[in-house]
């Protein structure tokens, strides 16, 4: 649990940021490049002090400028990875990863984590000696080791290239759910959070936008402005519950409804994130029977938003909110307004392997 | 030694006693003051530096004058020495290296402070993460990142010390056995007649002490360099 309420001015720039995430989980700090994304994981840290506020995590109060409590960052145990690793010059990645463990030997287990990260082979290596994706898996194993009870990741994906960040995710996924380390994840790359993160925290301007479960905050027409040029589409979170292989289908469900997909290699029971792009869904008055779309759910709209390029946004809820994009002639056409009822059709090829995400918790 | 003269073995041995004495001596104030100087903001800082750097441009003579003055028996330094703890250090072999101390403190905080400068903070921030208090990261991250800055500061402070001469003779004399170091004893020598050829050979010999302690410390340096460059 994270509650910030903090005011902090830097120059021109002022960061006046406030939100509380529930525990556990990943909370990801979504903004463009600007936004104090950084500047305030700083502050969570301790270094930087804030004008005025408070800080709490997990009931430990780590500033709170009333009561004049400023806990050193060497105090607050929270671990935090580097957008630029800082790994130490001048030792080897085993000294490296050492440095904040404890002298007694409790705390996190070095075989454990140098495991879970494979860089076993890497130990006797310097820094210098380590590709990106290497460096960037040995800092977050040196944070793991120093046992905090929270990760600051500040844009762990940023600097390496599609094959790197590949190769970085899994481990991120595997921290959330073998660990189960609570994380704060700094981003500016949706699809990173719409696959890690359970709530998330839009930031703009050096200031809370929204904050909430990623599901719900994809949702929302009025935060499209801020979410950029991600793609939009409604993220939901789904249960495998079977797989047809005679048809190579798989059946996934959510909110008393089944979802058809192409054949996907995920265990029964797994929980998923999915997301259904909005140009992918169709609508309808009526449901049609003779159509090869196989995914077809009655709702209601809620809201209807005119984009810049004339085409319009359509939110229906089916039990959760699905967002299609349709033209304007359509929506006349079916004289769709909020509150009528339709149909909802998407077709099952449209969601590939790439907009399944991967679990977000083992069963 | 049967090479050397008993007068050269003296001279010899006097000037690198005075000079590792005074690099010894005048490490931790160095550090400290280029500490101050590249962390720390404060009123007068600027005038500090100045005084740091003073002997650099100020006469030797005056520098000698100023030490005899304060240190001297009846100066205020020096008579609260003797009072207090017995020591005299004017006319001794001990004023030769405070005199060699204080001609190579500039040097030595120079290239300290121009390393300790040069020091990534972001590091010392990510160790605090970790961790560690203040003193843990200055002796495991700062010092080892400004090694070679400590290191090229000590050599330059003991090559200013082995040739210090004016601020010495000033303040210590010129007294055989005491404080009668190689330029000192160099000096005496061409002040002497028939002293050329004995003259000539200290000479030779201040350059192959210079030349030795550079070859060493270029060792040393290549050495550092390779760990800093994360090798295991």
């Amino acid at each position: 649990m994270i509650e910030v309420d903090v005011r902090r001015k830097l120059g021109k720039f002022s960061l006046q940021a406030s939100f509380t995430s529930p525990p556990g989980g990943i909370t990801a700090l979504f903004g463009r490049s600007g936004a104090g994304k950084t500047s305030l994981i700083n502050l969570l840290a301790g270094l930087d002090r804030p004008d005025e506020g408070r800080i709490v995590v997990d009931g430990v109060v780590l500033f709170d400028s009333e009561a004049g409590i400023d806990m050193p960052p060497e105090k607050r145990r929270l671990g935090y990875v580097f957008q630029e690793g800082r790994l130490f010059p001048h030792m080897s990645v085993r000294h490296n990863l050492a440095y904040g463990m404890k002298g007694d030997g409790s705390g996190a287990d070095f075989d454990q984590i140098v495991e879970l990260l494979d860089i076993g082979i890497l130990l006797d290596r310097g820094p210098r000696d380590l590709s990106g994706g290497e460096k960037k898996r040995v800092a977050i194993g040196r944070a793991l080791l120093a046992s905090p009870r929270l990760l600051l990741m500040d844009e762990p994906l940023a600097a390496l290239d599609m094959g790197r960040k590949a190769e970085i995710l899994p481990y991120i996924e595997r921290l959330r759910d073998e660990l189960a380390m609570p994380i704060v994840y700094v981003s500016h790359a949706m699809e990173e959070i719409v696959r890690l993160a359970d709530t998330l925290v839009i930031m703009s301007d050096g200031k809370v936008a929204a904050v909430g479960p990623v599901e719900e905050l994809m949702s929302r027409l009025d935060l499209r402005p801020l979410t950029g040029r991600y793609e939009a589409g409604a993220v939901l979170t789904v249960t495998v519950e079977g797989h047809d292989v005679k048809h190579a289908v798989t059946r996934l469900a959510f909110e008393g409804m089944t979802l058809l997909v192409p054949h996907a290699d995920i265990p029964v029971g797994e929980e998923l994130r999915i997301r259904i792009r909005a140009r992918d869904v169709s609508l309808a008055l009526t449901a049609p029977d003779d159509i090869s779309i196989l995914n077809i759910f009655p709702g209601r709209v809620v809201e209807i938003s005119d984009r810049k390029d004339g085409q319009m946004d359509v939110i229906v809820d089916v039990g959760v909110k699905i967002w299609a994009r349709v033209t304007r002639l359509a929506v006349n056409r079916l004289a769709l307004e909020p509150g009528k009822e339709v149909h909802a059709l998407v077709k099952a090829v449209a969601i590939d392997r790439q907009s399944l995400g991967r679990s977000i918790k083992p069963r | 030694m049967d090479w050397l003269t008993p007068l050269e073995v003296e001279a010899l041995g006097l000037s690198l006693r005075v000079a590792v004495a005074s690099v010894v001596g005048s490490l931790p104030f160095g550090l400290a003051a280029a500490w101050l100087l590249a962390r720390r903001s404060f009123p007068g800082k600027s005038l500090v530096d100045g005084i740091i750097h003073l002997p650099l441009v100020v006469p030797p003579v005056v520098v000698g004058y100023v030490l005899l003055v304060a240190l001297g028996r009846r100066g205020p330094v020096g008579s609260w020495l003797y009072d207090n703890f017995g020591i005299s250090i004017a006319f001794t072999w001990k004023g030769a290296a405070v005199a060699a101390a204080v001609m190579a403190f500039p040097l030595m905080v120079r290239a300290m402070r121009l390393s300790l400068e040069a020091v990534d903070r972001r590091l010392e921030a990510a160790a605090r993460t970790l961790g560690a208090g203040r003193a843990r990261v200055f002796v495991t991250i700062t010092l080892p990142l400004m090694a070679p800055g400590i290191l090229a500061g000590t050599v330059l402070a003991f090559a200013r010390a082995l040739g210090e001469f004016g601020a010495t003779i000033t303040f210590v004399s010129n007294i055989p056995g005491e404080t009668r170091t190689l330029p000192i004893a160099l000096y005496t020598l061409t002040q002497t007649p028939d002293g050329e050829a004995a003259a000539a050979r200290l000479a030779i010999i201040s350059v192959l002490l210079a030349l030795a302690a550079i070859v060493a410390s270029e060792w040393i340096a290549r050495r550092m360099a390779r760990r800093l460059e994360g090798g295991a």
